[in-house]
């Protein structure tokens, strides 16, 4: 029982490294792809930019989430990074797009 | 997770006290992330390869169509096949002809079904010489590794393409955290260490990936593009709420026009082959890759005639577009914006349709240097654990599930592979459903291998099975002289480049199996006096540092 527990304590950090790197990294991915619209060109152009950088920034999230030193730091970085392109996706839904 | 700790002692339980390096848990993120999907991996990078040489394979699917010495006419093609499809498709919203080419010598046609709401679609093949159907076994063809390596089978297609999306990611994470974990990339690319068991592997993987290093990332990336609509829609989503606006981006990455509202007045369709005529001015005679026909026989008819993939690296749309009714040209595309450039680019990177011959062998063999790529990481999760077993064995589940599943995956799909092509010459011509049944054959010989491992001896079974899969190569050209009428030395006779090539690739593949089995068999003969390896723990443990 007390091995469990224990064993439980010592994946539990592994376990919330891997959620923040499958789904937190594919919501950073697809938050920036949205963000991507706020860029200054076309609207096409700008969609297809924020697919083609997409799957770069999903891995980058996933090497950040393995490197740094607990998962707390983890799921911090991640959102940080996402604070600003919450910003500017949210700038476009509310402008209605550029 | 238990094996994870024997790779890495006592690093989960204590790790305040002494954070591991960048390289160590690049290393384990490298050895999970390529082991848990390494097995879909390798089958997606396989039957991928395989597929650069799709339409040869089926071509020699097909022994029945006569080999094709030069390239018929396109714009006959088209009309022959158009005036075919007014016959069997009448009233059909949309019909869409794939030309033959140097590489095919059959038109393809697809068309909806008319009076059918939705995305019911049709199609059949064509003889280019004739416009009639042809006259050949059903077989998927090469199509069937083509498919299967990014949808996979028996499963919702979409489904499938979001697996391998989800694979192919994994890759992508292997692949950097590989590099990462790689500090002498170059060197090591310079060191080989022969018959030394885990250093071999070890030297093996790191050779066959830095070597293909640029094509392993590229051709991960360019794969995840390929489908990146359905991977990542919320940009688009976002931006475009109606399908009005979304034809915008649609017209950015395919040439495919879609069928606008019908008239109800009738107008006959103009000749087909001076349409393609046109085009052929612009881009050649043989550059041709589809024609489209929206409506045909009303007066809201469309025509596209889109660009082959000659003489450029990108899939963005180029075509020229005429009114069916009088055959005008209404308008050409001929460029997309650069990002949309991009996507083509890099799509066209991953089909490599645009190459000729030498550069399609290259993609083949770098490719195949991929595949070993991930065979050799699959095999040597097992070779470094092997050592480290309290009784070889006896060895715990994961480690036996992990070496069992390596023996059907990589020896066990040569055979199944093998063994679509064994169906495709020996099922009976009128058996129904026969080209589905090639590919249940691919299931149930790649079923019975994966059986096969789980009740043999390790060994035992990766001896059998890598000799089995040289042996079913090897007869493969000699079943096709018992089979069809076109035995080798007619083929070569008559100078068929496609036939000569699949039967000598055959052999060559038989070779390559042959010599991992006898090599194998050596391995297995010196293993054991080589296992006071493991008494040096820590050196152990510093190798998985430099793994991968």
């Amino acid at each position: 029982m007390i091995a469990a527990l224990r064993r439980a304590r010592d994946l539990g950090p592994l376990v919330s490294r891997i959620v923040a790197a499958v789904f937190g990294g594919y919501a950073l991915a697809a938050l920036s792809s949205i963000a991507a619209l706020a860029l200054p060109m076309r609207k096409p152009e700008a969609v297809l930019t924020g697919m083609l950088a997409s799957f770069a920034i999903y891995a980058a999230a996933v090497v950040w989430v393995f490197a740094v030193r607990s998962a707390l730091r983890a799921w911090m970085g991640l959102l940080v990074a996402a604070a600003p392109l919450l910003l500017a996706a949210w700038s476009v839904r509310a402008g209605g797009g550029a | 997770m238990r094996s994870n700790d024997s790779t890495v002692p006592r690093a989960v339980s204590k790790p305040p006290r002494k954070p591991r390096g960048i390289r160590q848990t690049m290393s384990d993120l490298h050895i999970w992330a390529g082991l848990l999907v390494g097995w879909f991996l390798y089958a997606m990078f396989l039957t991928g390869t395989v597929s650069y040489f799709k339409d040869e394979l089926s071509q020699w699917m097909r022994p029945e169509l006569a080999h094709q010495s030069e390239v018929p006419d396109p714009a006959l093609v088209a009309q022959r096949v158009a005036s075919q499809l007014a016959i069997l498709a009448p009233g059909s919203p949309q019909w869409s002809i794939g030309m033959s080419d140097a590489r095919n010598n059959t038109a393809n046609a697809f068309w909806r079904k008319p009076g059918v709401q939705g995305r019911a679609f049709e199609n059949a093949t064509f003889d280019p010489s004739t416009g009639h159907k042809v006259a050949a076994r059903e077989t998927p063809g090469g199509e069937f590794f083509y498919r299967f390596h990014f949808q996979f089978h028996y499963m919702p297609v979409l489904w499938g393409r979001w697996l391998a999306g989800f694979c192919a990611m994994f890759m992508l994470v292997a692949i950097v955290s590989g590099v990462i974990t790689h500090k002498k990339i170059f060197t090591d690319f310079f060191t080989f260490r022969w018959g030394k068991g885990q250093r071999s592997w070890l030297d093996a993987h790191n050779a066959l990936s830095v070597f293909g290093l640029p094509f392993h990332f590229m051709i991960t990336y360019t794969g995840l593009v390929t489908l990146m609509a359905l991977y990542m829609p919320w940009g688009s989503d976002t931006a475009f709420k109606t399908p009005a606006e979304r034809q915008q981006l649609t017209a950015e990455l395919s040439a495919f026009i879609q069928p606008a509202k019908p008239t109800g007045q009738k107008a006959a369709l103009a000749p087909i082959d001076d349409m393609v005529r046109q085009a052929q001015a612009r881009w050649g005679r043989d550059n041709i890759n589809r024609v489209t026909i929206t409506h045909p026989g009303d007066a809201a008819s469309r025509v596209s005639v889109s660009r082959g993939e000659e003489g450029r690296a990108s899939m963005s749309p180029q075509y020229m577009l005429f009114d069916g009714a009088s055959g005008k040209l209404l308008s050409t595309k001929d460029s997309v914006g650069p990002a949309a450039e991009t996507r083509g680019v890099l799509y066209a990177l991953h089909l490599g349709r645009f190459g000729d011959l030498p550069t399609r062998w290259l993609y083949f063999l770098v490719s195949l240097a991929g595949t070993a790529m991930v065979g050799t990481g699959l095999v040597m999760w097992t070779v470094k654990r092997r050592q480290k077993l309290p009784d070889p064995d006896k060895p715990y589940f994961g480690f036996w599930l992990v070496e069992r599943l390596n023996i059907a995956a990589i020896p066990g799909l040569s055979i199944a592979m093998a063994g679509m092509l064994w169906a495709n010459r020996l099922l009976p011509v009128d058996l129904l459903k026969r080209g589905e049944w090639e590919v249940h054959a691919f299931f149930i010989v790649w079923a019975m291998t994966l059986l096969h491992a789980l009740l043999r001896p390790a060994k035992k079974a990766w001896l059998e099975q890598l000799w089995l899969a040289a042996a079913v190569l090897a007869l493969l050209p000699l079943l096709s002289v018992f089979t069809t009428h076109r035995p080798l030395w007619q083929s070569v006779a008559a100078g068929d480049g496609v036939f000569v090539g699949i039967e000598l690739m055959l052999w060559a593949l038989a070779a390559l199996h042959a010599v991992l089995a006898i090599r194998t068999s050596r391995h297995a003969a010196k293993l054991r006096p080589s296992r006071r390896e493991a008494a040096g723990r820590s050196a152990a443990t510093a190798s998985a540092g430099e793994a991968a």
